[in-house]
């Protein structure tokens, strides 16, 4: 079985964000970049299939991105992960869900992936697009927003997490692509001897050029910060100041301290 | 310009996001059409043309399906854009229509602004414009962005859409409802609920402490439920529950939409958050800054004298 899981790296979202130059994309000065946490769960679903059939699979990871994207991969593959491909692209932001989906499905239409993993969205666009553009380019099966996963036999069942706490039971046959949601599993910390070991791994670079290249079919006009709605009362300050203030407000403007 | 609009049945049941449709065609200064897969029994009120596909044969939702049926509406109409509520049913079909259409697609719509679409970006903290490049779009509006203005009405012209085989890749299985054991937080006039900001499990007990001193109840945001830190029946927002407490103190809760879709009905909302700029800060009647483990305590100690 070949496994294809795809991530993307992406900044804490706890970060102050403020436009780049140009109003196309974030400045990514001062950002301190991770794996997209959805992602995280699809590799460690991906590893935990892997195990489950004795280490049979092989599990490629891919993500496109600049340099910085390689410590995302290497996180990935010292997750479990047997070997890489880093589409490597400085200009990925200024690119729209249907090209990234089309350089991936460019990637993997050669490679013939019986399942790929992705998370159902990135943190900072979260257009929840690309997996399901990918399974579509590629003709597979696909499910999304998973928190439920089983493989049997060449067949996966999967729960769908739906509004109002409700999930919907599916099956559905291997070649597939399933997009995985919060809560699917538990993503498991590298170890000292498995982050040595990814070292050695494989990482293949490939370049925008040498895959598909489509036309946008979005674009983004501006990014901004939003316009402020003024929100409520702010307090900062020392601790003791705080309470007191928190106290006089809710005894003035609720019942519940009388 | 003219809009299909997609609506959204569960279980035999129109949702009422269906009607967020229709306000946004509106907004947009569309005309409309719609299509339901869906049931004869539970139509939506609605003044104009409906191509209703039955869901007993096309399923509860069977993405391989659902999307023939859209093609051919989208066929008989020739719409310019076809619009979905960014749900579980929007963002899993949306992107495969948009596929076979070769269409751009906007995801979850909070706002337009002279003929862009507007979107969250990085946990709301950034809005951008985005623009179609393809001639037909498809898009996807965030729940409870476009509420209707009044109550729906009209009735539907019926037009029924079939497709001539129902052979799909997916077997749709059934449902598993929510556990329903655990706290009834649709009823609390206090709550008090933990955030990722908390840090860590063992900080729990605090927030649970200042929950008890106000004599409310222990809520919780979706991280801390998935880290296994709080169980999910005390989980507030869109696959939680929903509130509407007299007053509702969220503590390390910076505020992701599907939070606030949850709570933000409360009489009085309370944040503690050391991040000044967090989206919850947008509808808290008192942002506090400040550390969660430093502020909490202080608070709870001063509530219980």
């Amino acid at each position: 079985m070949k496994i294809l899981v795809c991530i993307k790296q992406v900044p804490d979202m706890e970060s102050r964000f403020r436009p780049n130059g140009d109003k196309t994309w974030y400045d990514e000065g001062d950002l301190a970049f991770r794996m997209n946490e959805y992602d995280e769960y699809a590799v460690e679903q991906a590893v935990q299939l892997k195990e489950q059939l004795g280490g049979e699979p092989e599990i490629t990871v891919v993500s496109i991105g600049p340099e910085r994207t390689v410590e995302a991969i290497k996180k990935a593959l010292a997750m479990g992960g047997d070997r890489a491909v880093h589409i490597r692209d400085d200009r990925y932001y200024q690119k729209d869900p249907w090209q990234i989906a089309s350089m991936i499905a460019s990637y993997a239409k050669g490679e013939n992936f019986d399942l790929i993993f992705t998370g159902m969205q990135s943190q900072d666009r979260g257009s929840a697009q690309v997996g399901v553009i990918v399974a579509e380019l590629l003709g597979l099966s696909c499910a999304t927003t998973l928190v439920g996963f089983s493989y049997d036999g060449g067949t996966i069942t999967v729960k769908r997490e739906l509004e109002g706490g409700i999930k919907g039971v599916a099956k559905l046959k291997l070649p597939a692509l399933v997009t995985c949601q919060l809560g699917l599993n538990t993503p498991r910390y590298p170890t000292l001897p498995n982050i040595m070991k990814a070292k050695k791994k494989e990482i293949a670079a490939l370049t925008p050029a040498e895959l598909s290249g489509e036309a946008e079919l979005t674009a983004t006009a501006a990014i901004y910060p939003p316009a402020k709605k003024g929100g409520g009362l702010v307090l900062e300050g020392e601790i003791g100041v705080q309470v007191d203030r928190l106290m006089g407000i809710l005894k003035e403007k609720t019942a519940v301290l009388r | 310009m003219k809009a299909l609009l997609i609506g959204e049945y569960r279980q035999g049941k129109l949702l009422d996001t269906t009607y967020e449709l229709k306000a946004f065609a509106d907004r947009l200064g569309a005309d409309s059409v719609m299509l339901v897969v869906g049931s004869e029994a539970d139509l939506p009120k609605y003044d104009g043309k409906v191509y209703l596909a039955d869901a007993a044969t096309y399923g509860e939702y069977n993405p391989d399906l659902h999307k023939q049926l859209v093609l051919q509406a989208v066929e008989k109409e020739n719409p310019d854009c076809i619009v979905f509520v960014h749900s579980s049913y929007g963002w899993d079909l949306a992107p495969r229509v948009a596929v076979a259409l070769r269409a751009g697609q906007v995801s979850e719509i909070v706002a337009l602004n002279e003929g862009a679409y507007e979107v969250n970006a990085c946990n709301a903290k950034l809005r951008r414009t985005v623009t179609p490049k393809s001639g037909r779009c498809v898009l996807t509006i965030q729940a409870g962005a476009f509420s209707p203005s009044g109550e729906p009405q009209g009735t539907p012209q019926l037009e029924k859409l079939e497709l001539s085989g129902t052979a799909s890749a997916i077997e749709f299985v059934g449902y598993e409802a929510a556990e329903q054991k655990g706290v009834d937080l649709s009823k609390a006039e206090i709550i008090v609920s933990a955030g990722r900001g908390v840090g860590k499990k063992d900080n729990v007990p605090v927030i649970a402490a200042l929950a008890n001193a106000l004599g409310g109840e222990l809520g919780a945001s979706r991280p801390v439920v998935d880290a296994g830190w709080v169980d999910h029946s005390h989980q507030v927002g869109t696959t939680g529950q929903t509130v509407s407490p007299k007053l509702y103190v969220a503590c390390g809760i910076s505020g992701a939409i599907q939070h606030l879709a949850g709570m933000k009905r409360a009489d009085f909302i309370v944040a503690i958050n050391k991040d000044k700029d967090a989206p919850i800060g947008e509808i808290a009647d008192v942002l506090v800054v400040a550390d969660v483990m430093q502020f909490v305590p202080a608070f709870t100690a001063k509530c219980a004298r």
